[in-house]
C-alpha cells in the first residue's frame, strides 16, 4: 500500500454488533452456483447426486427452459437406491458412464453432493477417485458438496473451486504472479486484463478458468486477489499451496475497484504515478456513468435481505458512492477473513447474519425502506404491499464488477425506482 | 438412480404446496433444509402471486443432524400456528427430511393444536408433484369431512342442483379461467356451483363439500382420488368428462344433465363456440390431415387428441404424457388414433419422438415449445409444467365454449395460412421464401444436415408435394421409432449394401421440407430395398411416394 491508508469511515462496521438470527432461511442452497459455473467453464459438466427436488431447484432457480442441452444434470436417487436394493456406487458409475457416453466433449465432471446424498453418506470423493481411474487421461472427475444443510447459495462456488485446487499445477517460477479468484463475466476479465497490462502486472490468471481442463498454476509466488466475497475454503486451500492473500475490498464501484487494483499494484511494486495514470480514464468513465444514477439513489433508504454474500460490498458501494442510507444489511454468514476491508468502509448500520425470515420481514415492513433487496420468493409479495424491491439474484447473474460496470450496477438499483416513477396505473 | 437433465414435475411436496397455496386458511409446515424455499418463487414469480405461499420451512442444517431436528419441527409448527392462525395445518417432510425420519406429521399431531393437523407422507423418491397435490387434497378433505356418511341437506322443491368443482389449483394450466367458464356452463344448465376446491377454498368450505349434489372432477391428476373417495364414502356422484373441446363440452353437459336430472338442451343449443363453423369454413381446408404431435399432462393430452382429430381434422401422429398416473387413459386414447402412447418424463426422448414423427404442429408444454422451436416446427402450448406465459393477463380458458375458441386460435395461428402455403409449395425456389421464412421467424441453427436451411424454414409448415412419402400411418411413426433403429435395408439379400441414392434423387429429396426429409429418406430406402432397387432415382422417390401415399 506504499504508505497510503485505506479511506475509513468515521464509524465503520468493524466492531459493529451483529444481529444473529436462526429460523426459516429464504436463501438458495449451494447447488444453485451450477447455474453460472457450468456456463463459465465450458468443458465442465455438473452431475448433482440428489433428489427430484435438486433437479427442480436448479431448473427453477435458473428460471430458464433449456435452449441447448445443458451441462448439468441430476442423478435422481430412487427408492431402490435408498432401500439398498441397488448399490448406489454401482448406480452412480452406471449413470456417469451413460452421461460421458453421451457427451464425449466433457473434460471435467463434477459430482455434486446434495442434502440427500450427504444424509445417506454417499462418498462422492471416493466415487470421483474411482471413476477418475477409469477415465484416466480422458475426463477429470472431481467432487464437491452443494447441499443446503452445509452450503448457502454462493458457497457452492466456493466448494466447487476448492475441489479444483489440488488439481492445479505447481508454479515453481521465482517471479510473482497474480491470481484473480471468483467467477467474473468474461467481458469483465478482459477489462481487468487490459488494466493489469497497463500496470505492468503479470502473469495474471483467473480462477475459475474458462476451461476447467486448463487450471492456472499455483505456488509460493502467487498473489491472490479475491473478486468475490464468498470464497473462504478456496482461499484457505490456495494459501495452503503457498498463495499470499492480498486483503482488499471487492471491485464494486469506483472506490472498490480502485482499492482492489491498488492492492495488486502495491503487491507488484507499481509506482503510484503509473497506477494513477492507468486507472484515470476508466475511473473517470465510471464516475461519469455513476453520476447519472446518483440523483435517483441519493438519500434513499435500503434494506438488504441475506442472499449471495455480496450484500456487504454492495451496501458499501451504495452508501459511499450513491448516497444511500442503509437500514439493515443481512448476510447469510459473516466471514471476517473475507470482508474485513469492507466492514471498515461500511458506514455503521444494522448488520444481521443468518435469517428468521418472518422476523426480518417484520423489521423491514416496519421501516418501509425505499428499496428492499431480496430474493425472488419475497419480491412480488413486498411489491404487492406497495414496497419497491430489487431481486438480488440479478446481482449475481450480471456483470457488475470493475469500472465499466459501476454505472450498470447503480442502474440495477435505480431501475425499480425509475420504473415506479413512470407508471401511472 | 436416474439421469435427469430436466424434469416435467417437481417433487411431491411441491404438489402439497400447490394445494396449500390455492387455499385460504391453510398453512403448511415443511420439514426441509435450506434451499427448499426455492419453491416459493414458483408461486411468487411464475404465477405472480401477491402473497407468499403459506409455507413455513424448518430449515435444518448439517449441525442439527444427530441433534434435535425434531425440535425444530415443533418450534416451527408452534410459531407458524401463532403467527398465521390457520384453520388447518399440513405438516410433512421434503426429500431430505424423509431420510432423517423425524415423523414430523406425528410430532405436530402430538402438539394438540386446536385445529386439524394433517400429517402428509409423500414419498419423495418414488412420487412426483401432481401425485403429491392429489394426495394432499385427499387427506385434507378426508380429515375435514370424516368418514361418517353425511346426509345431504334436503332440497326445496325446484331448487337448482349444486355441484363442487374439484381440481383447479395454483400452478395448474389455465385453471383460473377454466373455473369461470365451467361455472357459466353449469349455470346455463341450471346447476349452481357450491365449492371450487382447492382454488380459493378454505377448510370451512371443504367441510361443506358433501352439501352439494355431485362433484365435477375437472383435473383428474389433482382431484380424481378425492372425487372417488367422496363417491365411495359419501355417495356423491361425479362428472368425469373434462370439458375441453366442443365435443367434450357437449358430453360434459349431457353427463351433468343425466347426473343432476336437469334439462341441458338449452345449454347445448346455446353453444357459443365458433370452432365448429371456423373449422368447417373453406379456409380451414388446409388444416386437413396436418400431422400433429401431442405431449402433455394426461388431462390435456387426451383432450387435445380428440380436438385435433375430431374438431380440426388433423392427424394425430404422436400422443404421450409425463403423467404416469394417467398412462392407462392416455394409452387407450392413443389406441383410438392408431399410435402408440409415449409415457415418459425424459424430454430428450420426447424430442427424439417428435423428430422422428416429423409433425407439422406440436402441442405440448413449454418444453415441447422449445423442442419445436429448435426443430423449426410450429407449436402451441396446451399444458403445464407451469411457465410465466401460462398466466396471460387476458381471460384465456381451455374449457367450455370459450375454451374451444381459444384453442382454435392458439393452435391454428402458428400454422401458415392456406394460399400462402400453396405459393410456397409451388415456388419454393423463390429466393425470398428462402431468406425470409414465415412469420414463425427464423429457425435457430439446427443440428441435422439441413443444408438448405432457409428454404426449409419457409417450407416448414408446408403441405409439401413429397411429404406423403411419410409413413402411411401414424402408428408406424410413433411406435417403430427406436430412434437409432437403422433402416431395414441390410437385412434384404437382394441389395446387399442397401440402395444408393443417385445425384438427382438426392437433389429431389432436398426439396422435401427438412423435418420430414429423414422419414422420406428412410421410407424410400425401405421401398427400394423391398423392390430390389439398387439406385434411388427421382422416379424411385415418386414411386415410393405413391406407394406410401395417404
Amino acid at each position: 500500500m506504499t504508505g497510503t491508508a485505506l479511506p475509513v469511515v468515521e464509524i465503520g462496521c468493524t466492531d459493529a454488533p451483529v444481529l444473529k438470527e436462526r429460523g426459516q432461511r429464504e436463501v438458495f442452497c449451494g447447488l444453485t452456483g451450477i447455474v453460472w459455473l457450468h456456463r463459465k467453464m465450458q468443458d465442465a459438466f455438473f452431475l448433482v447426486v440428489g433428489s427430484r427436488t435438486c433437479a427442480h431447484l436448479i431448473q427453477s432457480a435458473a428460471g430458464v427452459m433449456i435452449f441447448a442441452e445443458p451441462r448439468f444434470a441430476t442423478a435422481i436417487l430412487g427408492d431402490r437406491d435408498l432401500a439398498g436394493m441397488a448399490d448406489c456406487n454401482e448406480e452412480l458409475d452406471r449413470v456417469v458412464r451413460q452421461l460421458l457416453g453421451r457427451r464425449p466433449d466433457i473434460k471435467t465432471l463434477f459430482l455434486v453432493g446434495s442434502c440427500p446424498s450427504e444424509v445417506i453418506k454417499l462418498d462422492l470423493a471416493k466415487a470421483a477417485s474411482r471413476l477418475s481411474r477409469e477415465y484416466t487421461g480422458a475426463v477429470k472427475i472431481l467432487s464437491y458438496n452443494g447441499s443446503g444443510i452445509e452450503t448457502t447459495f454462493t458457497q457452492g462456488e466456493d466448494a466447487c473451486l476448492r475441489s479444483m485446487v489440488p488439481e492445479m499445477p505447481a508454479d515453481t517460477s521465482s517471479a510473482p504472479s497474480l491470481m484473480i479468484c471468483g467467477t467474473l463475466a468474461d467481458v469483465v476479465e478482459d477489462q481487468f486484463m487490459r488494466i493489469f497490462a497497463e500496470l505492468g502486472i503479470g502473469p495474471v490468471t483467473f480462477f475459475p478458468p474458462r476451461r476447467a481442463s486448463k487450471l492456472p498454476p499455483i505456488g509460493p509466488q502467487t498473489k491472490l486477489l479475491l473478486a468475490q466475497p464468498f470464497l473462504n475454503e478456496t482461499t484457505r486451500a490456495l494459501q495452503a499451496r503457498g498463495a499470499t492473500l492480498l486483503p482488499s475490498p471487492y471491485p464494486l464501484g469506483v472506490e472498490g475497484t480502485t482499492l482492489w487494483l491498488r492492492a495488486a499494484a502495491d503487491a507488484f511494486g507499481v509506482a503510484p504515478e503509473r497506477f494513477a495514470s492507468a486507472i484515470a480514464a476508466p475511473a473517470q468513465r465510471a464516475r461519469t456513468a455513476l453520476a447519472r444514477y446518483r440523483p435517483a439513489l441519493e438519500g434513499k433508504t435500503m434494506f438488504f435481505f441475506p442472499d449471495s454474500q455480496l450484500e456487504i460490498p454492495l451496501a458499501r458501494f451504495l452508501a459511499r458512492e450513491c448516497g444511500v442510507t442503509l437500514l439493515e444489511v443481512g448476510t447469510p454468514y459473516l466471514d471476517r477473513l473475507l470482508v474485513e476491508a469492507e466492514l471498515a468502509l461500511l458506514p455503521r448500520t444494522v448488520l444481521s447474519e443468518g435469517q428468521d425470515v418472518e422476523k426480518q420481514l417484520d423489521r423491514c415492513k416496519a421501516q418501509q425502506p425505499d428499496l428492499t433487496v431480496c430474493g425472488l420468493g419475497l419480491a412480488n409479495p413486498l411489491e404487492a404491499e406497495g414496497m419497491r424491491t430489487k431481486w438480488s439474484i440479478e446481482l449475481v447473474f450480471s456483470p457488475i464488477h470493475g469500472f465499466d460496470q459501476a454505472g450498470d450496477l447503480a442502474e440495477l438499483f435505480a431501475r425499480p425506482l425509475e420504473r415506479i416513477s413512470r407508471l401511472r396505473v | 438412480m436416474q439421469l435427469t437433465l430436466w424434469t416435467y414435475e417437481g417433487p411431491p411436496h411441491v404438489g402439497a404446496m400447490r394445494i396449500a397455496t390455492s387455499m385460504e386458511g391453510v398453512h403448511y409446515v415443511l420439514h426441509a433444509p435450506q434451499g427448499d424455499t426455492y419453491a416459493d418463487l414458483l408461486f411468487t414469480m411464475i404465477e405472480r402471486h401477491s402473497k407468499r405461499p403459506p409455507v413455513t420451512y424448518t430449515t435444518f442444517q448439517a449441525r442439527d443432524l444427530g441433534g434435535d431436528t425434531a425440535n425444530l419441527v415443533v418450534t416451527a409448527v408452534r410459531a407458524a400456528y401463532e403467527r398465521f392462525k390457520p384453520q388447518a395445518m399440513l405438516v410433512g417432510d421434503s426429500c431430505t427430511a424423509e431420510l432423517i425420519q423425524d415423523q414430523s406429521g406425528a410430532l405436530a399431531m402430538g402438539m394438540n393444536l386446536p385445529i386439524p393437523v394433517v400429517p402428509l407422507e409423500l414419498p419423495a423418491y418414488s412420487k412426483k408433484e401432481n401425485w403429491g397435490a392429489s394426495e394432499t387434497l385427499y387427506h385434507l378433505t378426508r380429515t375435514l369431512i370424516g368418514t361418517a356418511k353425511r346426509e345431504r341437506p334436503v332440497r326445496v322443491e325446484g331448487a337448482r342442483p349444486k355441484a363442487n368443482l374439484l381440481g383447479p389449483s395454483s400452478l395448474g394450466f389455465r385453471c383460473r379461467d377454466d373455473v369461470r367458464e365451467v361455472i357459466a356452463l353449469l349455470d346455463a344448465a341450471g346447476v349452481d356451483v357450491h365449492v371450487v376446491a382447492p382454488l380459493g377454498a378454505s377448510p370451512a368450505d371443504l367441510r361443506t363439500l358433501t352439501d352439494a349434489d355431485f362433484n365435477v372432477v375437472l383435473y383428474p391428476e389433482i382431484a380424481m382420488t378425492t372425487g372417488s373417495w367422496l363417491q365411495r364414502v359419501h355417495g356423491m356422484p361425479m362428472v368425469k368428462t373434462v370439458p375441453i373441446g366442443v365435443g367434450a363440452t357437449r358430453d360434459f353437459l349431457e353427463e351433468v344433465g343425466t347426473l343432476a336430472g336437469v334439462d341441458v338442451s338449452n345449454a347445448l343449443t346455446d353453444a357459443r363456440s365458433r370452432l365448429p363453423w371456423y373449422s368447417r369454413s373453406v379456409d380451414s381446408t388446409y388444416l386437413t390431415g396436418k400431422r400433429v404431435f401431442i405431449f402433455a399432462d394426461g388431462t390435456h393430452a387426451i383432450a387435445a387428441a380428440r380436438i385435433a382429430s375430431e374438431e380440426l381434422g388433423f392427424t394425430v401422429v404422436g400422443l404421450g404424457t409425463y403423467s404416469r398416473e394417467m398412462a392407462r387413459e392416455v394409452r387407450e386414447a392413443a389406441a383410438k388414433y392408431g399410435v402408440e402412447a409415449l409415457i415418459c418424463d425424459d424430454y430428450l426422448d420426447v424430442e427424439t419422438a417428435i423428430t422422428n414423427a416429423a409433425p407439422e404442429l406440436v402441442l405440448g408444454s413449454q418444453m415441447e415449445r422449445h423442442i419445436a422451436k429448435r426443430l423449426g416446427i410450429p407449436c402451441a402450448v396446451i399444458s403445464g409444467p407451469f411457465h410465466v406465459q401460462d398466466v396471460p393477463a387476458r381471460h384465456s380458458p381451455q374449457m367450455g365454449w370459450e375454451g374451444a375458441n381459444v384453442i382454435f386460435d392458439t393452435w391454428v395461428h402458428p400454422l401458415m395460412m392456406g394460399l400462402e402455403e400453396h405459393l410456397i409449395g409451388m415456388f419454393r425456389e423463390d429466393f425470398e421464401f428462402g431468406e425470409v421464412g414465415s412469420h414463425l421467424g427464423k429457425a435457430p441453427a439446427r443440428r441435422d444436415d439441413s443444408s438448405d436451411l432457409g428454404r426449409a424454414v419457409a417450407a416448414e409448415a408446408n403441405v409439401a408435394v413429397l411429404e406423403d412419402v411419410l409413413a402411411s400411418a401414424g402408428a408406424a411413426t410413433a411406435s417403430d421409432e427406436g430412434a437409432s433403429a437403422p433402416p431395414p435395408v441390410a437385412a434384404t439379400p437382394s441389395v446387399a449394401n442397401g440402395p444408393v441414392w443417385t445425384t438427382d434423387g438426392e437433389k429431389e429429396l432436398k426439396k422435401i421440407p427438412f423435418f420430414v426429409r429423414k422419414k422420406a429418406r428412410l421410407n424410400t430406402e425401405r421401398f427400394a430395398t423391398h423392390h430390389g432397387i439398387a439406385h434411388i432415382s427421382v422416379e424411385t422417390l415418386y414411386e415410393a411416394k405413391a406407394h406410401y401415399g395417404k
